[in-house]
């Protein structure tokens, strides 16, 4: 993978590479440089198969990560490339022109983090969620819990246990 | 306009690439497909607009179950998100336990025992072999062979008495969890799964004939619901739908896992890509797994540990870091991408189940242009299970 991300960073401007594995390395990305180095590496570094897209909020830096993995089946590896985006406007160039499978992730990620992706065929069609007129449920700011508590109720009578209470009992009980 | 629809008959499409549907015409129906529908995968719908009996467009709609499983375990420590992952597939639960399972040990620096690898990679074995006995039944059924999905479901009885011996559970079996698997094989277990896998192997040469050999079911399969192997890569194909078109694609032998190396085995391939290839490469492929079981209970070794010592797993801490564990599940590639933030919950984690692609896009794109009664049978080809689409 060394070689690979020294052979692109003559091409391109790239971040930080992280080799989990052998077989799989993340590089952070600009923004801008995204769509080149996409077209780049499925024409010419053989990774045509686009596995996932999602991202990662990394609310206290302000910041959401988009990864693009993208696997070289011939080659026996995964390169995942990381995007930074601005927490507060986080907008992003579709790529469903690349694969037509990316417009799908597009648009859950629209729906459930709020990232918007301008041109990304039927990105704003509800996905998932129907009716919903909350925050992204996905983002961290989110609370489930508290969305739970006010928007469903008790059943009566009904007796809860604090899992992580239970577990403990459970599995150390000598540990006070 | 690459990669659209072959929209050669109606309706046309307008300047800027929608198509020209009238409803109030009289020449346009909406009708749904699903969500409670016989020739439905699931909890999903589809919404056709036809024209005549044929089908012009067709939407998926997803989001029956979700219950945000995604999110819900970055509120649950890492052992506490075991128990959770099985639930995101339900005939074949045991690709989330083993790809969460591998996703974390990767990132916490565990290696699970080479006894307890043997192990799970029997487990996955077996949940293909359910799988691909649910599948053939649904295929079947769907073009109006009832008895089929009889004889399956009996035989998948057999192997879930199978894993209920080895795992106390019939369905989500909570068995693979990191650091190792929760229990050895009881005793007699081979014999038993021997003559499992013999009915199994007679009942599939009665599927065989009376499904495959079936005049009716070929001529309705042969010939629907093509994949040009051209889309394979851009729509994201896996498994034996990739397979179907002669695209070899396969997670055992391409970066193989557990314990795949050490087996024999060539991935099942087919040549015309239409619904009747992807159900023989299917059959195909349950065989071959039924060998593989075979093979794994003579090569595995005798005896040796099958959990490593895990650290207080209510105080585990991971640190930060991101990885993505893929294996090959009976529709194809099943990853999860795990990120860690250096505290004791997931950051994120991100199932990519085969559907996902299958189910939206590329069902999208086959359904133009078919006949409605043939939008069951090209379904349930894609071997579609919806909890995975929505998580």
């Amino acid at each position: 993978m060394q070689t690979l991300y020294t052979k692109l960073k003559q091409l391109f401007k790239l971040g930080e590479l992280t080799e989990q594995r052998q077989d799989l390395a993340f590089i952070t990305v600009a923004q801008e440089q995204l769509r080149p180095l996409l077209l780049h590496l499925r024409d010419r570094e053989g990774f045509t198969h686009l596995v996932l897209l999602t991202a990662v909020d990394w609310m206290e830096e302000g910041q959401f990560q988009l990864t693009y993995l993208l696997n070289d089946r011939a080659g026996a590896r995964d390169i995942g490339l990381r995007v930074m985006l601005p927490r507060d406007s986080a907008t992003m160039d579709s790529i469903h022109d690349i694969w037509p499978t990316a417009a799908t992730y597009q648009r859950e990620l629209r729906e459930m983090f709020g990232i918007g992706f301008p041109d990304s065929p039927g990105v704003n069609d509800e996905f998932i969620l129907e009716g919903w007129n909350d925050i992204p449920p996905y983002r961290r700011d989110f609370d489930t819990l508290k969305y739970s508590e006010e928007n469903y109720s008790h059943r009566p009578d009904r007796e809860t246990t604090d899992p992580a209470q239970h577990m403990k009992q459970q599995l150390y009980p000598d540990e006070g | 306009m690459g990669y659209q629809p072959d929209r050669s008959q109606y309706p046309q499409q307008r300047e800027d690439g929608s198509l020209d549907i009238d409803l109030t015409s009289g020449k346009y129906l909406k009708l749904w497909q699903g969500p409670q529908h016989p020739g439905i995968t699931g909890n999903m719908s589809v919404e056709l607009t036809v024209c005549g009996d044929e089908v012009v467009e067709g939407k998926t709609h997803v989001g029956y179950l979700h219950r945000g499983f995604e999110k819900l375990m970055e509120r649950r420590s890492f052992i506490q998100c075991f128990p959770i992952v099985c639930r995101i597939c339900v005939p074949e639960p045991d690709f989330n336990e083993y790809c969460y399972a591998a996703a974390v040990e990767e990132l916490a620096g565990i290696q699970s025992p080479e006894r307890a690898d043997w192990i799970r990679t029997l487990i996955l074995e077996m949940g293909r072999i359910n799988s691909y006995l649910m599948y053939l039944g649904g295929q079947a059924g769907s073009l109006g062979q009832g008895v089929i999905g009889q004889w399956t479901t009996y035989v998948r009885d057999l192997m879930l008495d199978r894993f209920e011996e080895l795992t106390g559970a019939r369905i989500y079996h909570m068995f693979i969890l990191p650091g190792g698997v929760r229990g050895d094989l009881p005793d007699g277990f081979n014999k038993r799964m021997e003559e499992t896998l013999c009915e199994i192997e007679n009942v599939l040469k009665d599927v065989y004939e009376t499904m495959f050999c079936n005049a009716v079911f070929k001529k309705r399969t042969v010939g629907l619901g093509y994949i040009d192997p051209e889309l394979i890569e851009p729509y994201g194909v896996t498994g034996p739908t990739a397979r179907a078109a002669g695209v070899a694609k396969d997670v055992r032998k391409d970066q193989p896992y557990l314990v795949y190396p050490e087996l024999e085995f060539e991935p099942v391939v087919g040549t015309d890509s239409d619904v009747y290839a992807r159900a023989d490469v299917r059959r195909r492929d349950l065989l071959m797994s039924v060998d593989l079981v075979r093979q794994i209970l003579s090569k595995m070794p005798n005896d040796g540990k099958l959990m490593t010592k895990l650290p207080n797993v209510l105080h585990w801490k991971i640190p930060r870091g991101e990885t993505y564990i893929r294996g090959e599940c009976s529709r194809g590639e099943y990853g999860y991408y795990l990120v860690t933030d250096g505290s004791g919950f997931p950051r994120r984690v991100n199932v990519r189940g085969p559907s996902y692609t299958h189910a939206v896009a590329l069902l999208e794109r086959l359904i133009v242009n078919i006949n409605i009664s043939d939008v069951a049978g090209l379904m349930v080809s894609l071997h579609t299970y919806p909890p995975e689409i929505e998580r």
